[in-house]
């Protein structure tokens, strides 16, 4: 697809949906298609706006048209040995810039090298009233004005139509090795909150179908050595691995069945939830196919601090996502309401009301 | 409204209520004295419950209210107001939970940032941003500023280091923000209350994430001949793959005030010194303490040290820390600027505040953290002199809007407060003002948290002039001009 900047045509475009009201469905790739609710609307596809708009390595920062599809950047960063140090999710070849950092989603190296939000630097977006706006910028440290940049991550959309963003990239790593251990979800829990708690090279840790994996990143000495702390394990041959478990295609993934991300403290114990799990960072992001009700899941997941999302093949009525407090959901709604007044940006995406 | 009147109704200890102007002086100024203003009243709660009955009761009578810490901020955040009440987390002091396993502490507002890391040593971790003004500063307060440090470039800032916060509205209403998972549901308001200057709700709890303390850590000191070649430095070890803990740089002027000042072992004649710290196992330190040192002798440095042993690396560190108040000792005032550029154009804006500081005759010292590109450079005046803080105040404004032009930020960790509101206007256009506005009105419509500052009014943007211009149109044409 030829580079072009249509930051012009979609502010009259979401001009005329505001006067209108004519809600808008905004999608890249469509690879997240399945996750949140459903949205009526005419559908505005960001992939005619690519390209990307800066990078030098040296600051450690790249600054890209929304439209831009994600393997695009990251061969560019690859070429300088660098990453998107959290390793967004490709749920398909056309996964977009826009689309990651509106999901927010984060791969395995989330709790070890920081989440989507954590890497916006900042956004070109436009609001619901069509006017195109840039928060935040291209330097690591900046705290003119609220930060509404990262507010956008996660948001869904909800906010506003993302024209371009800055992320903070990170030097990929020498040497990365992978050390596989047989253990049960109990003990693999205790591990990983025993060895979080040191100073070792760790950048993934992963438990499914009775083994935990490990993920060392560093120089060779440094990775060696603590290699050597963690005691003797198989060392995984097949490096894409973290790949396939980031794009959910390893066999767990494969089901029809509702599929549940919880989101709890790393150290909870096994949940009293009977299903099939894959435990993924650190015990931080827990994956689930359940046949209990969404009330129950729902129950226990909040009863330990953490959250539960219908993450795929949603088949009833049942929320997405969390229901939140009253008082905060109000407060969001305003929230929306500064941003989007006409309601014509993703409506009900992540909530109904938002 | 009369102060009395609002006492009166006011249900809240004796011991809690400032209200004699001794009493008030203290806390007619933070960290940046130049502005000062006598509070109405100061208030100093014990209890969540009065915290939000005070809210509450400020809200029903349309009274403003100035959240306050340890008041250390640089950019007049908590400059009280004639006619509202200064809220003072002071006596929130207590650490509540330490979570070993979840590598979490939750603490009230009034925590030192330095007590957090005291407080969890003993089980080997430690709570990542440190800004040198850590053995004062509030964790609340670092919230509401989003501080950095020393150790941001490789541990991020504050809002990448907690986790969760109790927050207070002006209704008197308490949320939880943010939980002690890793993400919550719906929007990121932990993202937004992050650096929001106490202009969006009042932090009364704090959960922040800990890491462990790393095994081994070590730091080079090299010297370089001009501000020049140690920036270009900057940018070969940041390319060369390797993430440095601390990489921060200090000019002429900054070393001989630091030397002088704790006597750190700074080479004196030289014209800039970068401190590089890399921390991880001994086996990664040591690979990469090899690696930085050919990059520094490459890149021109004149000599390399590492520190021979850490007693060696804590002195070479006090001296950047207490270079704030070294500089201090060498002029009456001095005015702390805080912007933040690309790394690329270090050598460019140096050797410019270097220019004007001679054209001002205002000498400038400059200690920052370069791994970041936030520059800090300490305008030296006096206030006694007539005329010579608005010289400052000038030749301060045109160093955020050359920051601005260089890509970068007019703030970089100390906030807009009051300081910076003007230079707002050049940084973003009305339509960015007034997204700003609406957010400020989902949370306190009325606006009575921290009026007047962080977010100026397009009237005060007319007033000042110095327009964001975009294409060559006028920003604010239907505003009269004064
Ligand atoms: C010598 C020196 C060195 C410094 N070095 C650094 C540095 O390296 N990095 C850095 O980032 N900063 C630095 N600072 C600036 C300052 O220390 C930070 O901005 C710090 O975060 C302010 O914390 P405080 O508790 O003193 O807040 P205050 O100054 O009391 O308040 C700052 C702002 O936060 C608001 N606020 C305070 N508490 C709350 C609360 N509980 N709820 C809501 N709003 C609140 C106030 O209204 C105000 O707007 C330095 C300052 C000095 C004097």
């Amino acid at each position: 697809m030829p580079e072009q900047d249509l930051t012009d045509a979609w502010c009259a475009r979401i001009q005329e949906a505001a006067a209108t009201h004519r809600p808008l469905y905004i999608h890249g790739g469509n690879s997240k298609a399945f996750y949140g609710r459903p949205v009526t609307g005419d559908a505005l596809d960001t992939r005619e706006h690519s390209g990307i708009l800066d990078y030098e390595p040296s600051e450690l920062v790249i600054r890209a048209r929304s439209g831009t599809a994600l393997s695009e950047i990251e061969q560019r960063l690859e070429r300088h040995r660098q990453m998107l140090a959290f390793e967004p999710p490709h749920f398909s070849p056309h996964s977009t810039l826009g689309g990651a950092i509106a999901s927010g989603l984060s791969g395995p190296r989330r709790p070890f090298a920081g989440a989507a939000r954590d890497m916006v630097l900042g956004v070109g977006l436009i609001n619901g009233k069509g006017e195109a706006l840039h928060f935040g910028g291209q330097v690591m440290k900046n705290v003119a004005g609220y930060d509404l940049s990262r507010l956008m991550a996660g948001a869904l959309g909800t906010l506003g139509l993302l024209t371009d963003v800055a992320l903070k990239v990170l030097p990929r790593p020498e040497t990365e090795y992978t050390l596989k251990q047989v253990c049960s979800q109990q003990e693999a829990l205790l591990r990983c909150a025993e060895w979080t708690a040191k100073p070792l090279p760790l950048s993934a840790a992963c438990w499914h179908d009775e083994h935990l994996y490990l993920r060392l990143s560093g120089t060779e000495a440094g990775v060696r050595y603590a290699q050597h702390q963690l005691g003797d394990s198989l060392l995984e041959q097949d490096s894409s691995w973290w790949q396939r478990l980031r794009d959910q295609q390893l066999d767990f993934f494969r089901r029809d069945e509702p599929l549940w991300r919880l989101s709890v403290p790393p150290a909870t114990p096994p949940l009293a939830i009977t299903g099939d799990w894959l435990i993924d960072w650190g015990g931080g992001q827990r994956w689930l196919y359940s046949k209990e009700n969404a009330a129950t899941i729902r129950q226990v997941t909040g009863s330990v601090g953490g959250q539960a999302t219908l993450f795929r093949n949603a088949q009833g009525k049942e929320d997405v996502f969390q229901p939140l407090p009253g008082p905060l959901f109000s407060l969001q709604q305003r929230l929306k309401q500064a941003f989007d007044p006409e309601g014509i940006l993703n409506p009900g995406r992540l909530y109904a009301g938002l | 409204m009369e102060r009395s009147r609002f006492l009166a109704g006011l249900d809240l200890p004796a011991h809690c209520i400032l209200s004699e102007e001794a009493e008030l002086r203290p806390y007619e100024c933070d960290g940046l004295s130049a502005y000062r203003r006598l509070p109405w009243l100061v208030l100093i709660p014990e209890t969540l419950e009065q915290v939000q009955a005070i809210l509450a009761y400020c809200h029903r009578l349309k009274v403003p209210v100035v959240a306050r810490g340890a008041g250390t901020g640089l950019s007049g955040g908590a400059l009280p107001l004639e006619h509202g009440v200064l809220l003072s987390l002071a006596r929130f002091t207590d650490i509540l939970d330490i979570d070993t396993a979840n590598r979490l502490a939750r603490v009230q507002p009034g925590v030192r940032n330095l007590a957090i890391s005291e407080a969890v040593a003993a089980q080997g971790l430690y709570y990542a941003p440190d800004p040198s003004s850590q053995i004062a500063c509030s964790i609340g307060g670092n919230v509401a500023e989003n501080a950095g440090g020393v150790h941001c470039l490789k541990y991020g800032l504050t809002v990448n280091n907690i986790a969760a916060l109790k927050v207070v509205t002006m209704e008197g209403e308490l949320l939880t923000i943010g939980s002690h998972a890793a993400d919550s549901a719906g929007y990121d308001l932990l993202a937004l209350l992050t650096g929001s200057e106490g202009m969006l709700g009042v932090i009364v709890e704090v959960t922040v994430r800990l890491l462990p303390v790393p095994e081994y850590a070590q730091v080079l000191l090299a010297a370089f001949d001009s501000a020049e070649s140690a920036g270009n430095a900057v940018a070969d070890i940041i390319s060369s793959g390797i993430l440095p803990a601390g990489l921060e740089m200090m000019d002429k002027l900054a070393i001989r005030a630091a030397e002088d000042f704790v006597h750190a072992g700074y080479p004196t004649d030289a014209a800039a010194i970068l401190l590089c710290e890399l921390d991880g196992t001994r086996a990664e330190v040591d690979a990469q303490l090899e690696k930085v040192h050919a990059l520094l002798s490459h890149a021109g440095a004149s000599e390399v040290r590492t520190a021979r042993d850490q007693q060696e690396r804590q002195r070479f560190w006090a001296g950047r820390k207490a270079s704030f108040p070294a500089v201090g000792r060498l002029s009456p005032d001095y005015y702390c600027m805080d912007g933040t550029i690309p790394r690329k154009h270090l050598g460019r804006v140096l050797a410019t505040i270097s220019e004007w500081s001679a054209e001002y005759g205002l000498p400038v010292a400059n200690v920052f953290h370069a791994g970041d590109g936030n520059l800090h450079p300490l305008i030296l005046y006096d206030a006694n002199q007539p005329g010579e803080l608005e010289r400052t105040e000038e030749f301060g404004g045109r160093i955020l809007e050359l920051c601005i032009e260089a890509g970068g930020t007019i703030t970089g960790e100390h906030g807009v407060g009051m300081e910076k509101i003007d230079q707002m206007c050049t940084q973003f256009n009305r339509a960015e003002l007034e997204q700003f506005h609406a957010v400020k009105r989902a949370f306190d419509p009325d606006g009575l948290l921290n009026p007047g500052k962080a977010i100026p009014t397009l009237a005060r943007c007319a007033e000042f002039g110095h327009m964001h211009v975009h294409g060559g149109a006028l920003p604010f044409p239907e505003l009269e001009r004064f």
